[in-house]
Order: C-alpha cells, then structure tokens, then sequence
C-alpha cells in the first residue's frame, strides 16, 4: 500500500503539484472569508452594542470580535463553502424576500386574532398534522423555510428530518392547503435554489 | 410622530392581548401555542418598533444607537420565538400527545 502510494506521488507531474498547490491556497481562502465575514459582522454588533467610540472600547472590541470569530466562523456559515462575488446578490435577495414575509406574518396574525375571538371558534378549526417533501436542498433556507412557516398562517413546524421532509401542525384547512406553495419558491429564489 | 407610535403601541396591544386569550380559549396543548407563538411575536415587533421611533424624537447619536439596540432585540425575538415554539411542539409529539380532533372536548 505504502509503496503504491509513493509511486503515485512520483507520477505526478509538474502541472498536476502546480493544481494542487492552487487548490490548498483556494482551501485557505476558504477558511479566510467566513473568518473575516464572522469578524465584522461580530464587530458591527460590539460598535452598536457599546457606543463608545475611543481607542480602548474600538481595541477591546477587535480582540474580542477575533476571539469569537475563531472559535466560531465555521458555526455561523457552515461547511458549504461560499463565494464572495455571489454575496452581496444573495444579501439583497434576501432583503427583498423580508417585506413579504413581514405582509405575510401581519395577514396571518389578524387571522389567528379573527379566530381567537370567534364565538364559535372550536367549530371552525380542524387541527392535524401533515407531512410533505420540501425540495428545499442547503441546510440554511431549510431553517428559514421552518421558521417562516411557524410565523405564518395557522401552521407550526413539527419536525424536519435530514432529507428535507417537514411535519407540520396546521390548524384548518385553509391554511393546510397554502403548504408549500408560494412561499417555498421565494424561499428558494432567496437563496438561489432555482 | 407622537400619534404613530400611540398607534403601533395600542396596536401592539391588541395583539398581546389576543394571545392571552388565544393561550386560554383554544382546545389543546397545539393549537395554544399558535396565538402563543405568532401574536406575541407581531406583539412585540410593533411595541417596540414604536419605542425605537418614540426614542429618535430628539435625533441624537446616542438615541439613534438605542434605537439600533431596540431593532436588534426584534430580529433576535424574529429567530427566537419560532424555534423555541417549533422545540416545544417537538417535544409534545415526542411525548406522545395525539393533537386534539374536531368534535372532540377541549382539553
């Protein structure tokens, strides 16, 4: 086995180790940026968080942010690897995607409202528990894709399993029916899921 | 100004109220946590989106920083209270709780 290996490194030719060092330097740029990316966005909260803006707070503030930044960039963006030239399009994707969830959490409070004070209330809903596939793939829009559906109408998400099945609690049919729907596909416009 | 953020204040309040309500009026343990979970979060973001512009009435770094503060606390309840209530419906079904039918009594 050892010996088979040591062949197959000799083999290699100039431009294959030439490949390889590329692709090291490419490794290192990739722990570099969630670094740096983690860094500022931990530093932007220290400056709002503090509001002091002399030299022993700003100094104070870059070695804690680095600290935290070390220990965990690989949390705050995971093993997927990201590409800077793609962020700040998805950022702004984003942001577009906010209003309308904003629209959507207002309409379905004023409903869950509607229900609340409804006399005959125990008449109108029809609690279940329903499952579909999400064709949702990264494990982030999963999350926001979870969390949007407990913040809108009548629905609470249950469980989500590895492969991107999602049980939900929906309290009528009305809202059953709007599951995945309209908003699976901005979802997945937001992060570039198309 | 002033009336704008009486208005999202009392707005607010409705909806806080009606998640009282909701948590006492609803059959069972799931669908409480519906009003438990959505109305206090609108609740909360129009009380305090109407504190954080109350407070840029005497524009000023520092009031324009506590705003900034009141913000954050919004997008931290924002990420917070759907996974706190997504943890603890979890743990009904894992317990075994059958969600309540129609026609059945309230729990």
């Amino acid at each position: 086995m050892n010996v088979k290996n040591q062949e197959h490194q000799q083999d290699k030719s100039p431009h294959e180790l030439n490949r390889a060092n590329s692709s090291r330097r490419s490794r290192v740029r990739k722990h570099l940026t969630p670094l740096l990316l983690t860094f500022f966005m931990m530093f932007a909260l220290w400056i709002i968080l503090s509001g002091k803006f002399d030299v022993f707070h700003l100094s104070l503030g870059v070695i804690s942010s680095a600290i935290v930044a070390f220990f965990s960039a690989d949390l705050l963006f995971g093993n997927q690897g990201i590409k800077v030239i793609n962020l700040p399009a998805s950022w702004i994707r984003f942001i577009r995607y906010v209003p309308w969830l904003l629209y959507q959490i207002f309409t379905a409070n004023l409903y869950v409202l509607y229900l609340t004070f409804h006399p005959r209330m125990m008449e109108l809903i029809d609690p279940r528990i329903i499952k579909f596939r999400s064709r949702l793939k990264g494990d982030l829009s999963r999350v926001t894709f979870a969390n949007s559906i407990t913040l809108t109408p009548g629905t609470i998400t249950v469980y989500v399993t590895l492969d991107g099945v999602f049980s939900v609690h929906a309290i009528d049919k009305k809202s059953r029916e709007g599951l995945p729907g309209e908003m699976e596909k901005r979802i997945a416009r937001a992060f570039g899921e198309e | 100004m002033i009336i704008v953020v009486t208005i999202l204040l009392i707005f607010g309040l409705i909806f806080f109220a009606g998640g009282a309500v909701g948590i006492l009026r609803f059959p069972d343990f799931y669908t409480r946590l519906h009003p438990a979970g959505k109305l206090d979060t609108l609740g909360s973001l129009l009380m305090l989106i109407g504190l954080a512009l109350f407070n840029l009435h005497h524009l000023s770094l520092a009031n324009l920083l506590t705003s900034l503060k009141i913000i954050l606390i919004v997008v931290f309840i924002f990420l917070a209270s759907p996974t706190a209530i997504h943890g603890i419906v979890d743990a009904g079904v894992r317990a075994g709780l059958a969600p309540w039918k129609k026609g059945e009594k309230r729990r």
